[in-house]
This record gives C-alpha cells, sequence and structure tokens, in this order.
C-alpha cells in the first residue's frame, strides 16, 4: 500500500519538476546555449534509466518472489525485440503481452 | 498543404497528431488500471496524470511507490526519466522563444513527446512560419492528445479495480518499458547505454533505498556519452 502522504507530495513534486524541466529553456535560457558534455549526457538519460528500472523485473520479478520466471523473461525479450525491429511501440506492447499470457497458460 | 493562416496551422497540427491517439489511450488506460490496482484513488490517479501529464515518469514514480522507495528517489528517479523534456524545450526554444510568456507557458505544460516531435518536424520543413503559427499548430498537436490522456486515465481508473491477479499485471509496466526504449535505440551509443545501465542495475540491485537505479543511470548515461565521443573519433580519423 502506498502512504498517501507520500503520493501527493510525489505527484505535486513531480509536477513542479516536470513543468520546470519543460519551461526551463523555452521560458528562462531562452537562446543561451548549454554546455556540448551536458546535451551529451542528457541524450542518454531515458535511454539509461528505463532499462535499470527493467532488467531487475525482467530477471527477478516481484510477482513470482524474486525467482526467475520463463514466461516473462521471454516477453520482455519479445517485446524489445518487436519493437527493435519494427519501431512500433504497440505493436511490441501487444507481442509482449501475447507471449506471457500463451506461455503463463501453456506453463500452467 | 502549405500553412497560410493560424487557422490553418491549427488543423494541421490537429491532423498530424490524429495517429497518436493510437498510442494515448491504451497508454492512459494502462496507467489508470495500475495506478488503482496500486492503491491509489481514481482522484488520486487522475490527478496524477493532469498534474504530471508524463507517461513513462508516471510509471516510474507508480513502481518505485509500489516497492516503497524513499520519496527522494522516487522524485530523482522519476525526474531523470523526465529530463529529456528539458532537451525538447531547449530544442524549441529557437522556434517559439520570441512567442508571449503566457503561451510558452502553456505550451511547457503540453510539451510531450507527440507534440515536440510533430511540431520540430513540421518547423523545420516550413521554416518560414510565423510565431503565431507555430503556435497554433502546436496546440493543433495537442488537442488529440492530451484530453484522451485524462481523459482514458480516468476509463482505466474506473476499471482498475475489477482485473483479477490472474491477468499478470504486474508485467505490463516491464513490457510497456521495453517497447518504449526499444525505438529510441537510435545509434550504437543508445544501445550501449542501455546495456551498461541493465548491468550496472543488476549489479546493484541490493543496493539500499533503490540508490542502484540512480547508480545505473548514471553509468549508462556515462557510457552512452563515451561512445558517442568515441564514434565521432573514429569517423574523423577514418575522413581525416
Amino acid at each position: 500500500m502506498i502512504d498517501k502522504s507520500t503520493l501527493w507530495i510525489v505527484i505535486i513534486c513531480l509536477g513542479i519538476g516536470s513543468f520546470g524541466l519543460r519551461f526551463v529553456f523555452t521560458g528562462l535560457v531562452g537562446d543561451r546555449e548549454m554546455p556540448a558534455w551536458l546535451l551529451r549526457h542528457l541524450r542518454y538519460t531515458a535511454v539509461a534509466i528505463l532499462p535499470a528500472l527493467v532488467a531487475p523485473q525482467v530477471i527477478a520479478p516481484a510477482a513470482t518472489g524474486g525467482q526467475f520466471d520463463p514466461a516473462r523473461f521471454a516477453a520482455a525479450a519479445v517485446a524489445l525485440a518487436v519493437g527493435v525491429l519494427t519501431k512500433n511501440v504497440l505493436l511490441a506492447i501487444i507481442s509482449g503481452a501475447g507471449t506471457l499470457y500463451s506461455l503463463l497458460w501453456l506453463l500452467g | 498543404m502549405a500553412i497560410t493562416t493560424t487557422k490553418s496551422a491549427f488543423r494541421k497540427g490537429l491532423a498530424d497528431a490524429a495517429p497518436f491517439v493510437l498510442v494515448i489511450i491504451p497508454f492512459s488506460s494502462l496507467f489508470g488500471i495500475l495506478a488503482t490496482e496500486a492503491g491509489l484513488s481514481v482522484f488520486e490517479t487522475l490527478a496524477f496524470s493532469v498534474v504530471v501529464i508524463a507517461g513513462a515518469a508516471q510509471f516510474t514514480a507508480l513502481q518505485l511507490m509500489q516497492e516503497h522507495a524513499p520519496t527522494a528517489i522516487v522524485l530523482a528517479s522519476a525526474l531523470a526519466v523526465n529530463l529529456r523534456m528539458a532537451m525538447y524545450s531547449a530544442s524549441l526554444t529557437p522556434y517559439i522563444g520570441a512567442a508571449p510568456l503566457w503561451q510558452r507557458a502553456l505550451a511547457a505544460y503540453l510539451t510531450v513527446d507527440q507534440s515536440y516531435v510533430c511540431s520540430m518536424a513540421q518547423y523545420e520543413k516550413e521554416p518560414d512560419m510565423t510565431i503565431p503559427q507555430r503556435m497554433s499548430y502546436f496546440f493543433g498537436c495537442v488537442t488529440p492528445i492530451v484530453p484522451l490522456w485524462y481523459l482514458f486515465t480516468l476509463v482505466g481508473a474506473l476499471l482498475g479495480t475489477q482485473i483479477p491477479d490472474s491477468w499478470a499485471l504486474d508485467f505490463a509496466l516491464p513490457i510497456t518499458f521495453l517497447a518504449m526504449i526499444a525505438p529510441m535505440f537510435r545509434t550504437p551509443a543508445h544501445v550501449v547505454a542501455a546495456l551498461v545501465a541493465s548491468i550496472a542495475a543488476l549489479a546493484t540491485a541490493s543496493v539500499p533505498y533503490s540508490l542502484g537505479l540512480i547508480l545505473a543511470g548514471m553509468a549508462g548515461m556515462i557510457a552512452g556519452a563515451q561512445t558517442e565521443v568515441w564514434l565521432v573519433r573514429r569517423a574523423e580519423r577514418t575522413a581525416g
């Protein structure tokens, strides 16, 4: 269960922070340039944080008590592979979900 | 069709962003479902979507709160996922930086992946657009997207608690993230960043307070940036 005060702190701070990130340049910085080294690191934030968040869930899912689960692992692999090959986010999600349900059903 | 008025700019934005409706509806419904499954009320779930309006960051925060990570870590991780918004803001500035402040503030709130991608493509294609036309185009793009983001969060939230455990919705999030990551692999540096971050996340899984995520993210960012530098140098050597 998520604590209610924590939840509202997260909602409000995340709202302010997200707006800040979106407003920082159009609103405040204007046309001044950012240092190249900073931009170079910022380019890889999403592509680093999201896999870091997912990797432990793929190898040791919380739902199976941290035990490796072939159905979940295969579903993750299929979603990623379809995404890379087709660049189609929706198709990748559907393929991953399809794999998960087929294997959960087959492996009982 | 070239844009001649602010009204036609709005209509073109609306038409160009319309296909994204197919992505927005399932995404926002999924957030609504998972948030109520995690114990949020319908009102809290909807407030989350209206205040934050950033899918990946909302999913990240939700996941970490369920793992009872400290609030500072939840915020740092979700904002890190949203750092790309700062880059969007930076690259939009030359095009709309001269618009009135209230319009820029509104556009900032409405800056999402879809409105950014559409607008940048349009501004680069037709560099002669006026500032009011650019703003109209931008607001046209968000018109089919943002109201549906709210609406289907609500629909998902209302459905959420009726979905049984056997649907294995715990794994909807990892699958969604993986699907979102895949199209981001534009260069080898992006792939290296993702690989290093994944391995680092597994290696730091036992680090307390979910700090491993931050460490792994930083490792991935440094790896990506270094790979980029290395690739550029190699290309220069080959060219020279």
